[in-house]
């Protein structure tokens, strides 16, 4: 199984997000943001903390449940789903927009932020993980000098190996590349796919299998140097690794 | 899209990176509507903003839209009069282009935008 998902070369690992990401998020959105209003508290302190009128990116945004939280500074969320899209420009102070986190269409070395919350581990290969963090930290106004104070920041977040205590209970002992299932409520579905992937428990709902590479302690800080950024303060939160990167100064 | 948007796009083809052509977008065959609901007036925002904005390349994204009201200097300062920042958030934040193209000077690409939210996935063969 683990052969599987190694050196995936890239149209076949494409091909197997759209599959297994891609497309089950396009059918389970309005379940998705349903159950996404909460924000973490690190981000929510992130975002916060920037200096009034401060631009930057929500790379992956999903439902936008971020773009909200700082009246004062302007978001540009983006994300692969459409549907998830539609449901982050209902509010109307930001924007959202359909792009690729491995395709940015902003300019490089501009932003005085950027967050990517979930969205690293749903690439199913190691090259593209770093190719999207570089692609994240790019967006970002470099460092220049000795004072790390004025580059630009992002904050990361994937999901860990380590979580033990969660209810999927995996530990540094389990494999990282993992199906997850998400059960969506009957409710929910409009008929939007009409032969979609089910391994349903009952008939009120159907399952869907969404791809995730788990991050062992340490593998997101190296993946963040391998993609040529600055690692500035790392840590764990709520069953997640995290960190805080800046861009440095290329050539 | 707010048109202060198109002020932080380009084209997301990495060939297009390296020209200053890709930069910024091209609006073509527009639909353009107030949103008076939109943000609210934020005066220390818009004035914490104002240095990220690159002024030449708005003003022309603005008359692309068909608004040349605004000013040709980048307002600056803390003196700046009320009427003038008031009128740059109006532009800037408070106008949604709903549907049409933006256009890549370089490479030519259209991305779409509909009912105002512009899509930059690009065909797997050109990535």
């Amino acid at each position: 199984m683990s052969q599987l998902f190694n050196d995936l070369q890239d149209a076949s690992a494409e091909t197997y997000e759209a599959q297994h990401v891609h497309k089950v998020y396009e059918i389970i959105a309005p379940h998705f943001s349903a159950t996404r209003f909460k924000p973490w508290p690190i981000v929510e302190k992130f975002l916060k903390e920037l200096p009034t009128g401060s631009v930057g990116l929500d790379i992956g945004c999903g439902n936008g449940k971020y773009m909200t939280v700082n009246p004062n500074i302007f978001i540009i969320g983006s994300d692969r789903s459409r549907n998830l899209v539609d449901i982050a420009s209902t509010q109307r102070h930001h924007e959202a927009i359909v792009a690729d986190a491995l395709n940015l269409p902003h300019p490089c070395n501009f932003f005085d932020f950027a967050i990517s919350i979930a969205v690293v581990h749903h690439f199913s290969s190691n090259d593209r993980r770093v190719a999207a963090l570089k692609s994240i930290i790019s967006t970002l106004r470099p460092v220049t000098g000795h004072d790390n104070d004025n580059g630009g920041k992002a904050l990361i977040y994937v999901w860990a190996l380590e979580q033990k205590n969660s209810r999927r209970g995996w530990d540094e002992n389990s494999k990282q590349d993992v199906f997850v299932p998400w059960v969506m409520e009957k409710k929910f579905s409009g008929s939007r796919d009409k032969n979609p992937p089910t391994t349903g428990k009952t008939q009120a709902e159907e399952t869907y299998q969404r791809y995730y590479h788990l991050y062992r302690q340490g593998e997101l800080e190296k993946d963040i140097i391998a993609a040529g950024g600055i690692v500035c303060n790392s840590g764990y939160e709520k069953d997640n690794w995290w960190a805080v990167v800046q861009n440095r100064v290329q050539g | 899209m707010k048109l202060l948007t198109v002020n932080f796009l380009s084209c997301p083809l990495k060939s297009c990176k390296t020209s200053p052509k890709s930069f910024p977008l091209h609006f073509k065959d527009v639909e353009v509507v107030a949103d008076p609901e939109g943000a609210p007036y934020n005066r220390e925002m818009l004035l914490g903003l104002l240095p990220r904005v690159e002024w030449g390349a708005l003003v022309g994204s603005a008359r692309e839209l068909g608004f040349t009201g605004l000013p040709g200097e980048k307002p600056e300062g803390e003196g700046v009069e009320e009427e003038i920042l008031r009128g740059v958030w109006e532009v800037l934040v408070q106008t949604q282009v709903v549907s049409g193209k933006l256009v890549c000077g370089s490479c030519g690409y259209e991305f779409g935008i509909q009912a105002g939210i512009a899509n930059f996935l690009l065909p797997g063969h050109l990535v």
